[in-house]
């Protein structure tokens, strides 16, 4: 089974810290001021803090089972990967349409507006946990295999 | 003889062909499309005309993806006519390839409504890769400078676009008193008008084209249109982008039942047994009217062609429907619209909007009985697919009705027993 980051939102004090690890990690420099102040395009997070006072927690893509995303996605560039079970993103196939913004359930799709593409949850490929997960100061996320 | 074969090789022919493969490893498929390049994206054609997108990147799947699927593909081959006793299509040289389930996946073609001057040289349709190559071409050839686009929908917006990125001076003339009418009410309309007007594009509504000219001193060549009212409108090129009906001539006179388009149930099966029909050819259940119309939309096609393929390969699927689903990137203002744009009257329903003029923002979400059945935002679309997700399951939206249209709004709002079901939290 995937694994897949999954929130608790009773200890998610809605400190946004996921969203600057999350900038830093996807950011060319993996610098935080560069990538705040400097770099071009602006990297953005692909998780987002969700909240509804008192309630908040993070979210990104699911990797879902069946991926409406996938499905609806005009060009080619989302697509899943059946060995690893991830929804993958190829920036330089996507147009920017915005389909898959319009079908997915969980908002998790990010507007890249300067680059006029979309960026989502890639799971932090190649390292041991996503940046997101590492960093959370509360321990509110977590990475383990959850039914999709 | 193929186990499986499918005619058209776009999206729902696409979706078909992957769906087969996930529960079919083996049996045959034939897949056979007149045109010459398959597998790439028909929403992408005003791509490759403006030049933002080549013939590689409109390519919407793998490069080998007939080899890797193990497709025997014909392309550039027509078929010609369906034979349901043999169980047969007939190719247009005669060949004739049996079958044991067929989808008819040929898609829509071009409504073209009569006009004088609608044969001569410079006026296009746009749909296919081939009509944006022979648009592209002619471009370049003749060194256009105008345009006259007819319809403003969302192909007639996507290829006024192009046209305008390739330096062309565009007008757009469109039959309604609004642009984009079947997606977006009149205040939406008019904002994303206004931005198209600013953009340099002329637009002419309330109007259409009765004829077509010549150009002086070559009456085969466009030179220009005639509008209903008896204004005229110079122009070298002329692109017909009124809309797509269904391409179903081809069950024409057998017992495939059609209306618009041809008739399926919920597994997209037509009439006839082991005959399916999925994308724009078919009319697939909206779930929103109740009842099965033509949608012709990219991911409800390769979505209806996915289930038509499980259901051929033995894996029993129900469609379970669509709705009008539109997004749009045009002149950069992003547009969705999901569902019902503009209801009859009916005092039952209810409307929220959120409108700041100053940001071109227009948000409305129309209601009824405390279920989304219509939804437009304009410049503000992030939150477009949770909206979609409690229209599609028809989520009772009344505790949180008020923070629908807030821009945070979020699965934070929705009840803890919903978000562990859906594992977005513990």
């Amino acid at each position: 089974m995937v694994k897949r980051i999954i929130a608790k939102q009773e200890v998610c004090m809605g400190c946004g810290l996921c969203e600057v690890y999350c900038t830093v990690q996807h950011s060319k420099s993996k610098d935080i001021v560069k990538a705040y102040n400097s770099e071009r395009p602006k990297p953005i997070s692909r998780v987002k803090v969700e909240r509804n006072k008192p309630v908040s927690f993070a979210i990104q893509c699911r990797h879902c089972e069946d991926a409406p995303c996938v499905t609806a996605c005009l060009s080619g560039a989302m697509q899943k990967d059946e060995k690893t079970g991830l929804v993958t993103h190829d920036a330089k196939k996507c147009i920017g349409c915005w389909t898959c913004i319009m079908v997915c359930p969980y908002g998790a799709i990010m507007m890249d507006k300067e680059d006029h593409v979309v960026a989502k949850c890639d799971l932090c490929q190649g390292f041991d946990e996503p940046a997101c997960v590492a960093n959370c100061p509360n321990e509110a996320l977590v990475f383990k295999e959850v039914k999709p | 003889m193929a186990k499986y074969v499918i005619v058209g090789a776009s999206a729902a022919g696409l979706g078909a062909v992957e769906a087969i493969r996930d529960v079919d490893p083996l049996g045959t498929i034939t897949v056979i499309t007149d045109e010459t390049c398959s597998h790439y994206s028909r929403p992408m054609i005003s791509e490759f005309v403006s030049g933002q997108a080549d013939l590689k990147k409109v390519d919407c799947r793998t490069e080998d993806f007939w080899k890797e699927n193990n497709v025997d593909a014909l392309i550039g081959r027509k078929v010609t006519a369906l034979n349901l006793d043999e169980k047969a299509v007939q190719l247009e040289n005669g060949e004739k390839i049996p079958f044991e389930k067929l989808l008819i996946a040929t898609g829509g073609k071009p409504f073209v409504p009569k006009m004088d001057g609608s044969d001569k040289d410079g006026v296009f349709t746009f749909t296919t890769l081939k009509d944006a190559q022979l648009l592209a071409a002619k471009i370049d050839c003749i060194n256009a400078k105008s345009a006259v686009v007819i319809g403003a929908g969302l192909i007639g917006v996507s290829v006024a676009e192009a046209l305008l990125k390739r330096g062309l001076k565009v007008t757009m003339v469109e039959l309604q008193d609004k642009i984009l009418s079947l997606l977006l009410d009149p205040k939406g309309s008019d904002i994303v008008e206004a931005i198209i007007r600013k953009a340099g594009v002329n637009i002419i509504t309330g109007q259409s084209v009765q004829k077509i000219i010549g150009k002086p001193g070559d009456e085969g060549a466009v030179g220009g249109v005639i509008l209903t009212k008896g204004d005229q409108v110079p122009c070298d090129l002329v692109v017909v982008a009124i809309g797509v009906v269904p391409r179903s001539e081809l069950v024409a006179g057998t017992s495939v039942k059609t209306n618009r388009g041809i008739i399926v149930d919920n597994m997209m099966q037509t009439s006839v047994p082991d005959v399916y029909a999925s994308g724009d050819v078919a009319e697939a259940y909206d779930f929103l009217l109740n009842q099965n119309r033509p949608l012709p939309l990219w991911p409800l096609a390769v979505l209806e062609g996915q289930v038509a393929g499980c259901n051929m390969a033995g894996k029993k699927t129900t469609y379970s429907g669509g709705t009008n689903m539109s997004s749009l990137k045009y002149f950069g203002i992003p547009v969705v619209s999901l569902g019902i744009a503009n209801p009859k009257e009916d005092s039952t329903l209810e409307v929220l909007v959120k409108f700041d003029p100053d940001h071109n923002l227009y948000k409305k979400l129309i209601l009824k009985n405390n279920i989304i059945v219509g939804l437009t935002l304009v410049n503000s679309i992030e939150r477009a697919g949770i909206l979609y997700y409690l229209m599609k399951n028809a989520i009772n939206v009344k505790k949180f009705k008020q923070q629908l249209l807030e821009d945070d709004f979020s699965w934070a709002a929705f009840p803890v027993s919903l978000q562990r079901k859906m594992s977005v939290v513990q």
